[in-house]
């Protein structure tokens, strides 16, 4: 079934240079070819259309509250990029975020000398979250879709039956702090939010921890576990610390959502899947092993701007998530048929290869 | 065999939007949509009937029947019906069952609160016996299984049903009246009038004129107004815009459009945001009042004048009300009619008249009634409704304070 007519978009496969090796040494194509290509190139076009649409977004001020919002969803979609690239999912952000609010709320009560210890509370609970989920996942070898599954829908119950379905209790001022106010002053952007702040420091941190020994042995292990097992990974601690990192991700981000807006009864709902569809536009493979956080930082940041961009061309809320499907199905499809979302020639498996074939049998 | 596989996914995406083109069109509402969401102010035909409209309109300036104190107890043009029929020799031992849409928001909870706390009163005074309930969580088929449940049960004495959905629910709520038990539907209506009666405030026309009469009074002719509504599709609240539509069509106002927000906090700052760096906001209409407060800190946090709003009558919005000393109405879609269907269910056990359609009064407050309202709602939570009308039941306030 295979074409004997080379595609355009793959010529290197197809003419090997000789000595070169499949990727060029140019740094634009090789940025085009990596996992961040198409997914910049989406941001660019719709900050583009924006642009055309309403000018002044770039002044300063619009742009920071662009920031401001987009935020919580950079770190969510980090959380889920640690845990997606370790080839598991994390369905119970989302959940998470919600229960995060209600009990800030609730245990705060307006109380300002409280903002603090409940902090400390939240991150505790975080910690809990992730370590149940990872345990669960790794040691109990209960499939991660379902584990995750599983706490969304505890999260969302307890949540529930402890506040008989309404929330109680407010945030202090100080909480809110971090995802309402900033630095102000600044000159032409007039305030550099906190929320901008965290979410930078976040993504620094992100970046060097998969340069880390431990983030190449979480993309190792997303990649073939049993590999990586054979090669020494506890495989079972990799993935429960990418849990206990997107859960965390996702207590950071509910102290920046409840900061900007405040307690809502809905505060939460639906963010598990916008932060997995962030991290898939980013490029980053479903299944494991491949993408960075960079891409997935991106992908965040698409997805939020698309959201602007719908509003401000008016397009009906009823048919915006149908845009919203397309476009990314179109950019994941365009991005798999270029290549970004393969591995080079050289590096991929092929099952069918006479020489591995005596490795697989020994396994078994 | 590559490229024709591209086409083929290629004419099978096209296929797709264009289906979901045909599928819509017939039914007319994103059509409409398309246009209403740049503030066209001609209400959709399929929610917006101009008779219910003026009758609605007309009722809030009608004086109801009943006590003056017991907003529950009040009707506005009942006709009474006999009920003797119903009337049963012990019914300090009789079960009334209780089948309910769902507790999915704040309204519904504090609702349901007072409805558990009536049920408590009616129980000491003999009038009904005991109280089931069943939660269909919002789910179409699970409460019409739940209301079958009842019937087939055989020993409910009465059946309570606040329909999930209006056209889904009605062959239910026909199977519950052909069971010959006394059923009483409050909130959303159903299509048939099989139930001995029907509890409702005014409506949801009422609601949203209510609203926007505000706005229009408030505001200088060419003043631009921002809609924020939950969702679309759901009759109690496209009756609210529908109505709006029709006053705000009348007025001198400019309508930027309006935003579906899902009732949550985070979306609305964000879309309020994005419209005030567009230009002025000078009012904003909302079709519910959650996340009032998070739209009125877009304002604060772009450093603009608070608008001329309408809110509803939760008390997180009248107490930013009340400390920003705003420019501002809480509509209010009556949260003490959850107590009503209780009490008509014990007067039909006992073989009392009750109006056939029993229209309570939907009065929204006003800023000279704010400070009563704040003082006596002043130890509940913020998502709590001002008028939930129990403050003389026996758990008042601990069952409202600690939900």
């Amino acid at each position: 079934m295979t074409s004997p007519v080379p595609t355009p978009s793959r010529p290197p496969e197809r003419v090997p240079a000789t000595g070169a090796g499949p990727s060029r040494p140019d740094p634009v194509l090789s940025l085009l070819r990596s996992g961040t290509g198409t997914v910049t190139v989406l941001l660019v076009l719709i900050f583009a259309v924006i642009a055309t649409q309403n000018p002044s977004f770039f002044e300063g001020p619009p742009l920071m509250a662009f920031a401001k919002k987009v935020a919580p969803l950079v770190i969510l979609a980090i959380g889920q990029y640690l845990v997606i690239v370790s080839g598991e999912f994390d369905l119970s952000v989302g959940s998470l975020v919600g229960a995060q609010v209600v009990i800030a709320a609730r245990l705060i009560d307006g109380e300002e000398a409280m903002t603090f210890p409940v902090i400390g509370v939240m991150l505790l609970f975080g910690l809990l979250v992730g370590l149940v989920n990872g345990l669960v996942t790794t040691l109990l070898r209960v499939p991660s879709i379902i584990t995750t599954l599983g706490t969304m829908l505890i999260l969302f119950g307890a949540v529930r039956h402890w506040t008989g379905g309404a929330p109680t209790g407010a945030l202090s001022e100080g909480f809110r702090v971090f995802g309402r106010h900033g630095l102000e002053g600044v000159p032409v952007l007039g305030q550099i939010p906190w929320a901008l702040v965290i979410a930078t420091v976040i993504t620094a941190g992100a970046v060097l921890l998969m340069r880390s020994p431990y983030g190449r042995t979480l993309m190792a292990t997303g990649d073939n576990d049993t590999a990586a097992a054979f090669s020494g990974v506890r495989v079972w601690r990799v993935r429960t610390l990418a849990f206990v990192g997107s859960s965390l991700a996702a207590t950071v981000a509910a102290i920046l959502i409840g900061g900007f807006a405040g307690v809502t009864a809905q505060v939460g709902e639906g963010l598990e899947f916008t932060a997995i569809t962030a991290v898939v536009l980013g490029g980053v493979v479903l299944g494991g092993g491949r993408g960075t956080v960079v891409a997935a930082v991106l992908g965040a940041l698409t997805v939020e701007a698309l959201f602007t961009l719908f509003n401000q061309l008016y397009l009906p809320s009823t048919i915006q998530p149908t845009a919203q499907g397309l476009i990314i199905i179109a950019a994941v499809a365009y991005a798999s048929r270029r290549g970004d979302l393969r591995l080079p020639e050289r590096l991929r498996r092929r099952p069918d290869h006479p020489t591995e074939q005596p490795l697989d049998s020994p396994r078994r | 065999m590559r490229v024709p596989r591209v086409l083929l996914a290629g004419a099978a995406s096209l296929t797709l939007v264009l289906t979901a083109c045909t599928t819509d069109d017939p039914e007319g509402a994103p059509g409409a949509a398309d246009g209403g969401q740049e503030g066209s102010l001609t209400p959709d035909a399929e929610w917006f009937d101009q008779a219910e409209f003026d009758t609605q309109l007309a009722q809030r300036d009608i004086t109801p029947e009943g006590p003056e104190d017991e907003p529950w107890m009040q009707a506005i043009e009942p006709e009474w019906i006999d009920t003797s029929e119903f009337a049963i020799d012990d019914p300090e031992d009789a079960t009334v069952c209780f089948s309910n849409a769902s507790v999915s928001n704040p309204w519904r909870v504090t609702g349901f609160i007072t409805m558990e706390q009536q049920v408590e009163e009616l129980v000491e005074e003999g009038r009904i016996g005991d109280f089931r309930s069943s939660d269909a969580a919002d789910d179409d088929n699970q409460q019409i299984s739940d209301i079958q449940a009842f019937v087939d049960a055989g020993d409910c004495d009465a059946i309570i049903i606040s329909p999930s959905t209006t056209a889904t629910l009605t062959p239910a709520v026909e199977t519950a009246c052909e069971s010959g038990v006394p059923v009483i539907v409050f909130d959303r209506g159903v299509n048939s009038d099989c139930m001995v009666t029907f509890i409702h405030p005014i409506g949801g026309y009422a609601y949203g004129a209510d609203a926007a009469d505000f706005l229009v009074e408030n505001l200088d002719p060419g003043s631009t107004v921002l809609a924020l509504r939950i969702l679309p599709g759901v009759d109690v609240l496209e009756h609210r815009w529908a109505a709006a539509q029709q006053v705000f069509g009348e007025s001198e106002l400019e309508v930027l459009g309006f935003e579906f927000t899902e009732g949550d906090g985070a979306q609305i700052k964000d879309l309020v945001s994005q419209h005030l760096q567009r230009g002025d906001v000078d009012g904003i209409w909302m079709d519910a009042g959650d996340g009032a407060v998070a739209g009125l800190e877009a304002f604060e946090d772009a450093g603009r004048p608070y608008p001329v709003i309408s809110g509803e009558d939760e008390l997180s919005f009248m107490r930013k009300w009340d400390e920003e000393d705003l420019t501002a109405i809480a509509p209010v879609y009556s949260n003490f009619q959850w107590r009503t269907p209780v009490i008509a269910a014990g007067m039909i056990l006992a073989g009392e008249e009750v109006p056939a359609e029993w229209v309570l009064p939907q009065e929204p407050i006003r800023e000279d009634e704010l400070d009563d309202y704040l003082e006596r709602n002043s130890a509940m939570p913020s998502l709590h409704y001002a008028k939930f009308g129990g403050e003389d039941l026996p758990g008042f306030p601990e069952a409202w304070v600690d939900r």
